[in-house]
């Protein structure tokens, strides 16, 4: 019972102090968004260099993306600085609950960060793509279940993450995670389409933000021309994503609980 | 363990796993509630990592640790809710304007609202930080930080508060209101404990002292206690008025006091010259000096008793200084 409170308080703080900058939140999360839909979008299939399906086919992806990055930055970046130098979070430790619940807020709040930015991600599109925005309306439970995992994904690399890498380490270590997460998880093509480039192909299923991407896609591209899209069998991706929750989880768990406790 | 230990540690060792020594290497100690316990020591001593034991951040290596009868190692939320730390540096919630840094440290404690709210008026008035309540703390000084922290401690009425390094890096001023708060908090029964490496704030603030040294506690008693381990520890220093035709005879007539273990002149001018006179408890011998002297025709201008530094007791104990 004063597990739960001191969770729920804890949680509170992390929802106030984010309120508070709500404004540079949203701005850092869907900037690079809002031009990845510009750009392939709108401009290249307006001066005919992309097929016009890419936008539908790229928008799943996009939110995909989005959703794990604001998670993950929610969760990474406060750890890597908190549990370097800071030590803000003692007092969060010195709470009467157990570690591997402060853990979980932190886990849980990430989430909710990424959530969010998933979903502003429709707005967005919606006013970027016009025509072009196209989301089949008879999957919605599907599609909120996938911004949920997609989230927790997120937030428990994010946690990982936050536990391993040193404060210098910060800029180099994004580079090195990021930039192949970014282009290795199936959001600017589908998986279906990488037939062609197998080794590759077999490369994206090794990254969790594949298996977001494309069950975002099976819950938002309509089928085309006749056919629904195809895309990776969701059952597969349902335990790809869980076990990358539980399994993220349980290892940043275990390495937080090293640096706090020794 | 009786009833009224507050702390009680056991063969504590804690080697870390990068260390060949251990940093804590059998430690036992017990600490009674409503005292003020204090140790003191050198940096690498220990203390932080005794510290880190007691308050859930370390765990030891073979020992026990208990707190206000909990077994801290067994069950670290129940000793949770009955300490509250004040660390070497600030590890305040930047994010949190002062105000809300107590009533969110309150609230997971799991305290209602009414409570924390009132209780964080009372403390930031009382801690003189009552104007400044709505700022975030970047802007706070070092002492005003660490009064925050003190606020932030005692927001969930602990029954047991640890001061790790309390004054280091503090003004005098603010030394000084700490350490009033400090006589304060325990006149209102918090037992404390509390590391230094300064001599007088151990001497001041503290009933016991326990002094350590790399991983072990050498000695711990009073203060006054550990002062009498020095042999002869205690003199008597008295300023005579005597010409230099007097000074044998004013020796001679203090050596010869019964208890007297050494007489020393130093000090010297034409007019007067300052004994020191050493002797296993001098306060007793201020009769019988000032008898001496003025039986000699000379007379005193000044007679103090001299106590022994701990860092006196210190160096007797380890050949070292403290610092």
């Amino acid at each position: 019972m004063l597990a739960a409170k001191a969770f729920l308080a804890i949680l509170r703080r992390d929802l106030v102090v984010t309120g508070r900058e709500f404004v540079p939140f949203l701005m850092q999360a869907l900037m690079q968004p809002m031009f990845f839909l510009f750009i392939f979008g709108k401009v290249l299939p307006g001066i005919g260099l992309a097929d016009p399906h890419l936008a539908t086919l790229m928008l799943p992806g996009i939110v995909a993306l989005t959703g794990m990055i604001a998670a993950m930055q929610g969760v990474t970046l406060p750890l890597v600085l908190d549990l370097g130098f800071a030590r803000e979070i003692d007092d969060r430790l010195l709470a009467p609950l157990p570690v591997w619940c402060v853990v979980l807020e932190k886990v849980l709040f990430g989430a909710m960060r990424g959530a969010i930015a998933s979903s502003v991600i429709f707005p967005l599109g919606r006013w970027i793509l016009g025509d072009g925005f196209v989301v089949r309306p008879d999957r919605i439970p599907a599609l909120i279940g996938m911004v949920i995992l997609t989230a927790l994904v997120g937030s428990t690399i994010g946690l990982l993450m936050g536990t391993i890498i040193k404060p210098e380490q910060i800029s180099l270590m994004f580079t090195l995670i990021f930039t192949p997460l970014l282009f290795t998880g199936c959001t600017y093509y589908p998986w279906g389409a990488l037939d062609n480039i197998r080794w590759f192909q077999i490369l994206t299923l090794l990254n969790p933000l594949t298996y977001c991407s494309e069950g975002l896609r099976y819950a938002m591209v309509p089928p085309i021309g006749g056919r629904p899209f195809p895309t990776l069998p969701l059952d597969w991706i349902l335990l790809a994503l869980c076990v990358s929750v539980v399994v993220m989880f349980l290892a940043g768990n275990r390495t937080f609980y090293r640096r706090v406790v020794t | 363990m009786s009833a009224a230990s507050a702390i009680r540690v056991s063969q504590l060792v804690k080697r870390y796993k990068t260390s060949k020594t251990n940093a804590v290497d059998g430690v036992s100690f017990e600490v009674s509630r409503g005292e003020i316990f204090g140790l003191l020591g050198p940096n690498g001593a220990g203390k932080t990592t005794t510290i880190g034991v007691l308050t859930t951040s370390i765990l030891p290596t073979a020992g026990s640790a208990a707190l206000m009868g909990v077994d801290i190692a067994r069950d670290p939320i129940a000793a949770k809710r009955r300490i509250a730390v004040v660390p070497q540096q600030s590890n305040l919630d930047r994010s949190l304007k002062v105000r809300e840094i107590l009533t969110f440290h309150a609230a997971y404690h799991g305290i209602s609202r009414k409570q924390r709210e009132a209780r964080a008026s009372q403390l930031l008035g009382d801690l003189g930080l009552g104007d400044r309540q709505n700022e975030k703390v970047n802007r706070y000084s070092g002492g005003m930080a660490q009064r925050l922290m003190i606020a932030r401690a005692l927001m969930h009425e602990p029954d047991v508060l640890f001061l790790d390094e309390p004054t280091n890096n503090l003004d005098p001023q603010s030394r000084l209101f700490l350490w009033e708060r400090i006589h304060e908090l325990n006149a209102h029964g918090l037992t404390i404990l509390l590391t230094t490496h300064d001599m007088d704030e151990a001497d001041k603030l503290c009933h016991r002292i326990a002094i350590m040294d790399q991983g072990k506690i050498l000695v711990n008693d009073t203060s006054a206690g550990l002062k009498k381990m020095i042999p002869d520890g205690t003199a008597l220093e008295v300023r005579v008025h005597a010409g230099a035709e007097k000074r044998e005879e004013i020796a001679t007539a203090l050596q010869a006091i019964p208890g007297v273990a050494k007489v020393e002149a130093r000090d010297g001018d034409a007019e007067s010259l300052t004994y020191r006179i050493q002797a296993n408890s001098a306060d007793t011998l201020i009769g019988p000096v000032a008898q001496a002297v003025l039986a000699t025709g000379a007379e005193v201008r000044d007679l103090s008793v001299k106590q022994p530094s701990l860092e006196e007791v210190f160096i007797s104990l380890t050949g070292r200084h403290l610092r």
